[in-house]
């Protein structure tokens, strides 16, 4: 408590007194005034004072009702991923604030700035067991960046305007607000609000040191094979300009993460595309070849890294992170770069030379070729029958033209939607990519759909994930939201089913898994469907989908035994990646 | 190499912060020997002292991982010639034991120890020290019936530094300077973060 401030209303003019409000208007009030105009919740015991009055702010803020605590978080990331703005959750106390746990862990290991308010019970009943009470604040520990427990309507202002500031800046992440009852329908004076700029025991962003500016130019202009490999700090940072401007002076090839998707024009010549364990051939066997690499707003995760003491051994590391604790955390830098890339891209874009590195990119594009010949050309036309993932997403890409925002649940649909789809503008990826949270996609699509619009939003989710949160149908079906589905149906879990195949002797231990048919589930919400199982009927199907003016679910029939390749297998180096 | 480190931390005085802390030791199945959290010198202030035993890339990242938290001000990690430090014991001794078998001057000189209570069925003594001198008056005590034994966290104080006034007003500034912010840990030198 002696951190927060209540709020200082002394020295107001005249005598007119502060009119008294509860915790909930104080509360509604302030997201008004943080820009919130979306809100995804479910009601329950515990938070119907908030709801209560949120009756009434009907006009102001678009509250969406989802069918799953759980799908709230996802569709708040979706939406906060599209917008760059915080994605707001209510949900009540107990099983409400429980079920949040998985998205909030997603939100935590992508950086997404969600604020969450869940209902406590009454604060003289916390501890005695009362129904629908959890220890949420100990609970969400470690899938929060932070979170705070109010029991008095006097700190509202302070902890929501705190909650905003950290969820959205330095590194955002989830942060959860649990309000006691009591203090939801407690009056109290409520004042002027302050946005909160500065939390002392919190430095957002690192103080950017010069001289390591300088010494990683100086790597830079020295290298003669260097290799810039980048994440979603480029687009958290909303540096994607500065980025361009960076990689195109001193010719850098970039090869991107999963969260990086998106934040460089898919068609850039010097993009090289998807590292790690799905992505392409070029970029994981140059990560062993270059003499620089240059790592950019990512984590080194070991989903990009493969074996770590195989990982650019040859390889002087520069690192630009927001983000001190990941510098050193995987991968040892020899230069650190501390700070938001948006600042440090300049810096250095400044120092470096102008060059082209003609030969060394050129054999990205040799590489590339050889993957084209090996893998993408059977993937994207394939002389089999049976139809392949790849060739619906290319269909989609040729169809929109790299403007449609693309939401991925996880699995092989999720690595061939990524390697494949083409995007020309930011914000337009949204997948699951650190905790691969299946059943992620299809509600982060809902939610992306209402941070954006004017965009058409796609979701494409397998069979499995999609039924593990088919439920928020009826969120489309109520709010009507225009968000298309495009399941990619194969009758497996398809990307375990393939390392059953490739490491354990096709032992297909659970999973083939049965579905309902998607068309009339989807039909009995009233939302249009339509199911393809051939190429002929592909065309039209898609060109169905996204013509369509409302929602719209399309079930393509892919084959059952496709395996994604390129692959590096679990415990090879990036350049040991196999092609088929 | 694992070694014995003590890590120091500044945090904000809020509940719940010592679980935040904890829970980032064990995530990593690292064990807290000592853990040790009071106010600081200044008001509002907590000092954590954590023992752990570790190598020293794995203390770095953790002091990383504790300053990340958002009412986390600072925390440092040191290896054991770069504080000083006690730790405490209290014994709860018969009284009869003592006044007839002990040599209570030998007690009271070689280990440093104190009376601190005396009652007609039990004496309680104190002592100060490291580990191992703590350990040497319970061997002691043993023959002799040691009731009750009790044995404070470690407390440090880093020799190398300057308090925490002067940092406090650093972290009040809207924009960091160069004075205060992460440094990087060459190789050769101690982990120390600031």
């Amino acid at each position: 408590m002696s951190t927060l401030t209540k709020p200082n209303t002394e020295g107001k003019q005249g005598t007119a007194t502060v009119e008294k409000v509860s915790g909930s208007k104080a509360l509604l009030e302030i997201l008004i005034k943080e820009g919130v105009d979306t809100i995804f919740g479910y009601p329950g015991g515990a938070i119907m004072p908030v709801y209560d009055v949120l009756y009434q702010y009907q006009e102001k803020l678009n509250h969406i009702l989802v069918r799953h605590e759980q799908c709230s978080v996802h569709a708040a990331q979706g939406y906060a991923r599209v917008s760059g703005k915080p994605g707001i959750v209510f949900a009540t106390s107990g099983p409400g604030a429980t079920n949040l746990v998985t998205g909030l862990a997603d939100a935590m290991i992508d950086s997404t700035p969600i604020v969450c308010i869940t209902g406590q019970v009454f604060a003289q009943l916390l501890g005695t067991d009362a129904f629908q009470e959890t220890d949420v604040i100990n609970v969400t520990v470690p899938v929060t960046k932070w979170n705070y427990q109010v029991t008095d309507a006097e700190e509202i202002p302070a902890v929501l305007a705190k909650a905003f500031f950290i969820a959205k800046s330095g590194r955002p992440g989830p942060v959860l607000i649990d309000i006691t009852k009591n203090a939801q329908t407690q009056l109290f004076e409520f004042g002027q609000y302050e946005k909160c700029e500065h939390i002392r025991s919190y430095r957002p962003k690192p103080f950017v040191r010069k001289e390591y500016i300088k010494d990683a130019a100086d790597m830079i202009n020295s290298a003669k094979k260097p290799l810039v490999i980048f994440g979603q700090g480029v687009i958290l940072g909303n540096a994607e300009a500065e980025f361009k401007k960076f990689i195109e002076k001193a010719g850098l090839p970039a090869a991107w993460t999963i969260l990086g998707l998106s934040a460089l024009d898919s068609d850039h010549p010097l993009n090289v595309g998807m590292l790690g364990m799905h992505g392409n051939y070029a970029p994981n066997v140059m990560t062993n070849e270059c003499d620089v690499l240059i790592a950019v707003g990512m984590r080194f995760d070991d989903r990009v890294t493969g074996r770590l003491d195989k990982y650019a051994k040859q390889a002087k590391v520069i690192h630009l992170d927001i983000d001190p604790s990941e510098i050193d955390k995987n991968v040892k830098a020899d230069v650190p770069v501390w700070g938001d890339c948006k600042e440090t891209l300049p810096l250095l874009t400044k120092l470096v030379d102008k060059k082209e590195h003609k030969e060394w990119v050129q054999r990205f594009k040799d590489l590339a070729v050889e993957e084209n010949e090996k893998c993408i050309n059977k993937e994207l036309n394939p002389a089999t029958e049976v139809l392949s993932m790849g060739e619906v997403i290319k269909l989609i890409n040729e169809k929109t033209k790299g403007e449609t925002v693309i939401v991925t649940d996880v699995g092989q649909h999720q690595m061939v939607a990524c390697r494949y789809a083409k995007f020309k503008r930011s914000k337009s990826n949204i997948t699951s990519g650190g905790l691969g949270t299946m059943g992620f996609g299809f509600p982060a699509a809902v939610g992306a759909k209402l941070g954006a619009p004017e965009r058409e939003v796609v979701a494409v989710v397998g069979d499995g994930g999609f039924q593990m949160t088919l439920q928020e149908l009826g969120t489309v079906m109520q709010n009507n939201i225009p968000v298309k589905i495009l399941v990619l149906n194969n009758d497996y879990l398809g990307m375990v089913r393939q390392w059953q195949e490739l490491f354990m002797e096709k032992r297909y231990s659970f999973t083939l898994i049965k579905s309902p048919d998607f068309v009339k589930l989807a039909n009995s919400y009233n939302i249009d469907a339509e199911r393809v199982s051939s190429r002929d009927q592909l065309d039209a199907g898609v060109e169905k989908m996204l013509s369509h003016k409302g929602p719209f679910l399309l079930e393509v029939k892919v084959g059952k035994e496709n395996n994604v390749f390129p692959m590096v297998p679990q415990g090879c180096s990036v350049s040991e990646i196999r092609l088929s | 190499m694992k070694q014995e480190y003590t890590i120091t931390v500044y945090t904000e005085d809020r509940v719940g912060i010592l679980g935040r802390i904890s829970t980032i030791f064990s995530r990593r199945k690292i064990n807290i020997e000592y853990l040790n959290t009071a106010p600081s010198e200044v008001p509002g202030i907590h000092r954590f002292t954590i023992v752990i035993q570790e190598t020293e890339e794995a203390v770095t990242k953790l002091v990383k991982q504790i300053e990340k938290q958002v009412e986390v001000l600072k925390a440092y990690a040191h290896k054991d010639d770069e504080i000083i430090w006690e730790e405490m014991g209290l014994y709860k001794v018969s009284s009869e034991s003592i006044t007839e078998k002990v040599k209570v001057e030998r007690l009271l000189h070689q280990f440093g120890a104190r009376a601190i209570a005396i009652r007609k069925d039990y004496v309680v003594f104190e002592a100060t020290g490291h580990h191992e001198e703590i350990d040497r008056v319970i061997r002691f005590f043993e023959p002799y019936g040691l009731i009750e034994f009790v044995r404070g966290a470690r407390v440090a104080i880093i020799k190398e530094s300057t308090g925490f006034h002067d940092k406090v007003k650093e972290f009040e500034r809207e924009q960091p300077t160069e004075n205060f912010e992460i440094t990087d840990v060459p190789e050769d030198q101690s982990v120390f973060s600031l």
